[in-house]
């Protein structure tokens, strides 16, 4: 967790994860993973979006936790879901014909282009760090109607290229995902810790077009191992809103004291 | 039908080194009674197959059970990383593993081939990924109806496959409920099998969402109490989440992981299930 900014009284982790839920203020249905999105995704849901319909890969359709999950399969999922449905069927009769709105994706490391890896560091067959792989991924970035990445943002994970790509985004550019047949138009949004970044229309190349209070726009090129596009006209997020804040907190804290005696 | 026996004479009866056995179940009801027994008994050189890797297999990769690992997310959920399996691929400790990676959607079409007799399964999914490139089990086709381009993985049919669920009746019908991930899929691809249940009653009363598995599908039938702890068992117990947070620093050094082993697992009886955790 990064420091309390001083200011505000909220950290950029915090900021970071109400961006992303205001992401979803529009949305219907959303495939969800655990960790930041599904915090974010439960926080859009609490706040701005009651009817918002999370699907989880572990078969839970309509999930309405009342904290968050520790797992993408625990019980809290399965009791409050409108319909459990096995993985099969969650993956081929949901997801594949291009029935959900969201998917809501984290990476290991992003490139200019939105694709992810999260599979390895390093080289494949010796890597320098095995990463827990694909799970629902490829398949969520390849057939959701659109993406939201949630990242932080720092050189380590914003490379010029990829060790592995394991979920597409714009691929090399623009024509890749309709020559791979991939029907989901692809990420909309990708919210970090400094910012916003969103795809150019024309180039498909990853452009920041928000800062969040108090990041600058050098922080943003610093922390991206490739040569930033900046928009020419450059937003600023809106602080976190004391309801915002709270929400998030009581989340999270449903979160450290799930499951401990 | 399927017999009713004890988890060691189950296990015996199964799984021969040099298997390829699937041990699943997707969050919930994950067979670690069963995996513990596989452990006891010695078994070695497994190709061990499933979605999520989960704490059950870095046990058994930790104790050398296993040669190969197929499957398509292995991380410790909502915790971070499993050490023994990255142990194994980055250092070859104990014994080399071997990884076949895919998607849950590659993998749960591979288990659907596998119980329907199909070769292949075909899905809209892999293409634009390097992992296309990593095995030989990923493969493009073209549609004859359409000319669409779409990705098929073969079937997989284990030689044992393993679950857990709540409870069987007398004559070894099995029934599950809740979170029920791929185990109809993973049983019915299977060429034998076993599921270890919760408790065994005279009637299976109707149960939502319930999964019943016939008798004459199966193999084997044991009896584990808590037999899928620290996962749960929806109706019976929860997720022991406490458990898998202690995990990651049991499982990061290699002399305290097998201490943990050799007091929790290979000391206890087979009809201990994992109660004394």
């Amino acid at each position: 967790m990064t420091a309390v900014d001083t200011a505000g009284g909220w950290t950029a982790d915090e900021m970071m994860t109400v961006a992303a839920a205001r992401q979803l203020r529009s949305a219907t249905t959303c495939f969800v993973g655990i960790g930041l999105p599904s915090t974010a995704a439960n926080l859009a849901r609490t706040l701005y979006a009651p009817d918002l319909v999370l699907i989880y890969e572990s078969g839970c359709l309509g999930a309405k936790p009342n904290r968050l999950p520790a797992s993408i399969g625990d019980g809290i999922l399965a009791e409050t879901a409108t319909a459990v449905i096995t993985v099969p069927e969650v993956f081929n009769y949901w997801l594949q014909p291009g029935r959900i709105d969201v998917g809501f994706l984290a990476a290991a490391q992003l490139d200019r282009f939105a694709n992810i890896n999260t599979t390895v560091i390093g080289d494949y067959a010796m890597p320098s760090v095995r990463l827990p792989g694909a799970g629902g991924a490829p398949e969520i970035a390849a057939s959701c109607r659109e993406g939201i990445i949630v990242v932080r943002q720092n050189r380590r994970t914003f490379v010029e290229k990829l060790d592995f790509l394991t979920s597409v985004g714009f691929g090399s550019g623009p024509g890749d995902r309709e020559a791979l047949g991939l029907r989901g138009r692809g990420p909309r949004t990708v919210i970090t810790d400094i910012g916003v970044l969103e795809p150019d229309p024309e180039s498909c190349e990853l452009t920041l077009t928000a800062l969040h209070p108090g990041s600058t726009v050098e922080q943003a090129k610093d922390a991206t191992g490739w040569d930033l596009v900046v928009a020419r006209t450059l937003h600023e997020t809106e602080p976190p809103g004391a309801d915002e804040l709270a929400a998030l907190r009581r989340l999270t804290t449903t979160l450290e004291t799930n499951g401990t005696p | 039908m399927a017999r009713v026996v004890s988890l060691r004479d189950a296990i015996a009866g199964l799984v021969e080194d040099g298997d390829t056995v699937a041990l699943e179940g997707f969050t919930h009801l994950i067979p670690f009674a069963a995996a513990h027994e596989v452990i006891r008994q010695g078994r070695k050189d497994l190709s061990l197959v499933r979605l999520t890797p989960d704490l059950i297999y870095d046990q058994m990769i930790g104790m050398g059970c296993a040669r190969k690992l197929i499957f398509s997310w292995g991380g410790n959920p909502g915790v971070g990383s499993l050490h023994r399996f990255r142990d194994a691929v980055a250092e070859g400790w104990p014994v080399p593993l071997e990884v076949e990676e895919h998607s849950h959607a590659g993998m749960a079409n591979r288990y659907v081939a596998g119980a329907s007799g199909l070769p292949f399964a075909v899905l809209r999914g892999y293409r634009g990924t390097d992992l296309m490139d990593q095995t030989e089990n990923i493969a493009p086709i073209t549609c004859p109806f359409t000319g669409e381009v779409l990705t098929t993985v073969p079937a997989l049919n284990p030689d044992v496959t393993v679950t857990h669920a709540q409870r069987a009746d007398r004559a070894g019908n099995v029934q599950m409920w809740g979170i029920t991930g791929v185990q109809k899929e993973a049983l019915l691809a299977a060429r034998s099998t076993l599921v270890t249940v919760e408790e065994v009653v005279d009637e299976l009363a109707p149960m939502p969402g319930q999964v019943i598995i016939p008798s004459w599908a199966l193999t084997y039938v044991a009896v584990a109490p808590n037999g899928a702890h620290p996962s749960y068992a929806d109706g019976y117990y929860e997720r022991d989440n406490a458990f898998y947070r202690e995990w990651d620093a049991i499982s990061r050094d290699r002399t305290r992981f097998r201490q943990w082993m050799a007091d929790h697992v290979l000391e206890a009886g087979s009809g201990a299930g994992v109660a004394a955790i």
